[in-house]
């Protein structure tokens, strides 16, 4: 993310003060017609954003929707008791935990491996072909994807004959089997996003000044001594940032991944907070309750953000605001 | 010199047959899904099809464009990605103008700056913003598809990064011709900055086109669903009791090549724009994440 405030204050304070009131009196207008162009967005964020924050109340609340806010009883920290008490509900937020991670640490791997790789490819036209296409499946839905993908691993879908073609083996219940359900999860979201993830690698690969190579190959280090003492220590602030950034994700698993992947058989294994969520609220209605696990959500993210952006600052010196 | 080396030779030829293999990995899906659309109805279900049509023939095509619910989808789709681009990008521009002057120029600004950020960290979540909605009475209409996802901060820290990199002096010449700041938005910093207004007019684009969840909770009449939520009830949730009144219209969509076709044109718009944008993201993307 940029950093918001690129001209310090120091720098403005050596202009010259506003001369006269009539001067000062202009300004001040001037400004007025800035908030006009702000106007708009701020009364959406109002609307849409800081409203439903007031909403959160009906975590506290037994919410009848024909009561509304102001009529429904209020029960305290019950729901999320009641999040914390009940075996299947603490799965959830397990499965979340498990997914997520896995998510990370793969999605952290595979780009800076892949970005290493390509940059030893010195042909322009080849590289630039491998980019285009590997960086395809980040623009396309998980619906999309999901369809395709369930077309493929059923059991007599494109992978199951190829591993009964040249391996011989029985089909496998990939969608079915928890594990397997898991499994699938993480390696298709590696999949979709290990290209795209590549292009904050590939940058800080071409700031490396080339001198340091040169002066490496006059030493006669091999090109495995460069990446290793030259190349690798140089992308670790980076990776410190990507990693420690997607921290603040460690509730989101990937809603629209599961959502459109997941069947009633991989529940137990393979529903996160945001499809339990949807489930709870929207389909069986239970405003409340499911408001409460959101917020838990809501919550622990705020912390983990706060907690990510300050441990790059300190770590890889990334300020964010 | 490294490269001349036997050992990097023999690691070139590896990493670029690797290399190869992993990127024709990234795109297999799609020739797959798009072979089975150019089959015949029974080889594709004797799960004859892998790489290259078998029985080549465009029927399925035919059948999809011939399916009232699927070109309403279409529909729209067309109209919420256009109108929902349009005022997304003049509420992101208008926004990003003030957040790019200076302090000392804008003395709210960190104000208005944490207001927008503070959006970005914590939210009421799925179930009072669906409350919010009942209660405006947004249920069923396109405005539920592109109000509220309007303001995207995201964008508007990506665009007045870009405006602060226009120089200062044409600014203050234009203040000086008497323009105020509408003016100068509209003569000098759009013109300016338009690369960056395309790259993220096609971001929103591509978002709008892909956005499915808010069709599905928002619209309880299947007829307004967007094309994305169209797909995903009838290709990944196999619930056709929504779109097929018909039992003729049951056998149009449930067919596997209706549906690779169905799968192949919910994604050819972002294959017809995916070159154009793939010319200017890159830029976009890392000067959003990668400091000098």
């Amino acid at each position: 993310m940029p950093k918001l405030d690129r001209v310090t204050d120091t720098q403005t304070a050596a202009l010259p003060a506003a001369k006269s009131r009539a001067e000062l009196k202009d300004k001040r207008r001037r400004e007025l017609v800035l908030d006009a162009m702000l106007l708009p967005a701020v009364i959406l964020t109002i609307i849409f954003a800081y409203i439903p924050m007031a909403g959160l109340v009906i975590a506290f609340q037994d919410y009848k929707p024909w009561l509304g806010f102001s009529e429904s009883n209020w029960i305290g920290f019950e729901h999320f008791q009641y999040l914390f008490s009940t075996p299947e509900y603490v799965q959830v937020i397990w499965n979340t935990l498990i997914i997520a991670g896995m998510k990370m640490v793969a999605g952290l791997i595979a780009p800076f491996l892949f970005a290493l790789l390509l940059n030893e490819v010195r042909r322009n036209s080849f590289k630039r072909t491998i980019q285009t296409l590997v960086y395809l499946p980040h623009f396309l839905s998980w619906v999309i994807l999901g369809g395709i993908l369930l077309d493929m691993l059923s059991n007599e879908g494109m992978i199951n004959q190829f591993l009964g073609a040249v391996f011989g083996m029985e089909p496998i219940f990939f969608l079915g089997d928890g594990n397997w359900f898991r499994f699938i999860v993480v390696t298709s979201d590696v999949w979709k996003e290990f290209g795209f993830g590549t292009i904050v690698f590939l940058a800080a690969l071409a700031g490396i000044n080339p001198a340091l190579y040169e002066a490496a190959e006059v030493d006669g280090a091999s090109r495995w001594k460069q990446t290793w003492y030259l190349t690798i220590p140089a992308l670790i602030p980076i990776t410190i940032v990507v990693g420690t950034l997607s921290l603040g994700n460690i509730l989101n698993a990937g809603f629209d991944q599961i959502f459109n992947l997941y069947n009633a058989l991989v529940y137990d294994k393979g529903d996160i907070i945001d499809t339990f969520l949807y489930r709870i609220g929207i389909i069986d209605g239970k405003f409340g309750f499911s408001t409460a696990v959101g917020m838990f959500k809501s919550l622990v993210g705020f912390v983990f953000i706060v907690v990510a952006y300050r441990l790059a600052y300190k770590l890889a010196n990334y300020r964010i605001f | 010199m490294y490269y001349k080396s036997k050992s990097y030779k023999t690691f070139t030829i590896l990493n670029y047959t690797f290399l190869t293999l992993l990127s024709i990995i990234c795109i297999i899906p799609l020739v797959h899904i798009l072979a089975v659309s150019f089959s015949g109805k029974s080889a594709a279900n004797a799960n004859l099809v892998g790489l290259l049509p078998v029985q080549f023939t465009l029927e399925a095509y035919a059948k999809t464009l011939a399916n009232e619910n699927f070109l309403r989808s279409l529909w729209v789709s067309v109209q919420r990605t256009g109108l929902g681009t349009v005022l997304s990008m003049a509420v992101v521009i208008l926004a990003a103008y003030p957040l790019s002057k200076e302090k000392y120029h804008f003395r709210r600004r960190n104000i208005y700056t944490w207001f927008f950020v503070f959006t970005m960290l914590f939210s009421g979540g799925l179930i009072p913003f669906y409350i919010l909605v009942q209660k405006l009475h947004m249920m069923n209409t396109m405005w539920v598809l592109i109000i509220p996802g309007a303001v995207s901060v995201w964008n508007m820290i990506l665009l007045l990064n870009f405006f602060r990199g226009v120089p200062k002096d044409l600014e203050e010449a234009a203040f000086i011709d008497g323009a105020g700041h509408l003016r100068t938005l509209f003569s000098i910093y759009l013109p300016i900055s338009l690369p960056a207004i395309a790259t993220l007019s096609l971001f929103s684009m591509v978002g709008h086109w892909n956005s499915w969840f808010d069709g599905l909770i928002f619209m309880t009449d299947h007829k307004n669903y967007p094309l994305a939520t169209f797909l995903q009830t009838i290709i990944v949730q196999q619930d056709f009791s929504k779109v097929a009144v018909r039992p003729e219209d049951l056998e149009n969509i449930s067919q596997r090549t209706v549906k690779a076709a169905q799968i192949f044109i919910g994604m050819a718009p972002i294959l017809l724009v995916y070159p154009f944008l793939q010319r200017f993201f890159v830029k976009g993307i890392v000067l959003g994440a990668v400091k000098e």
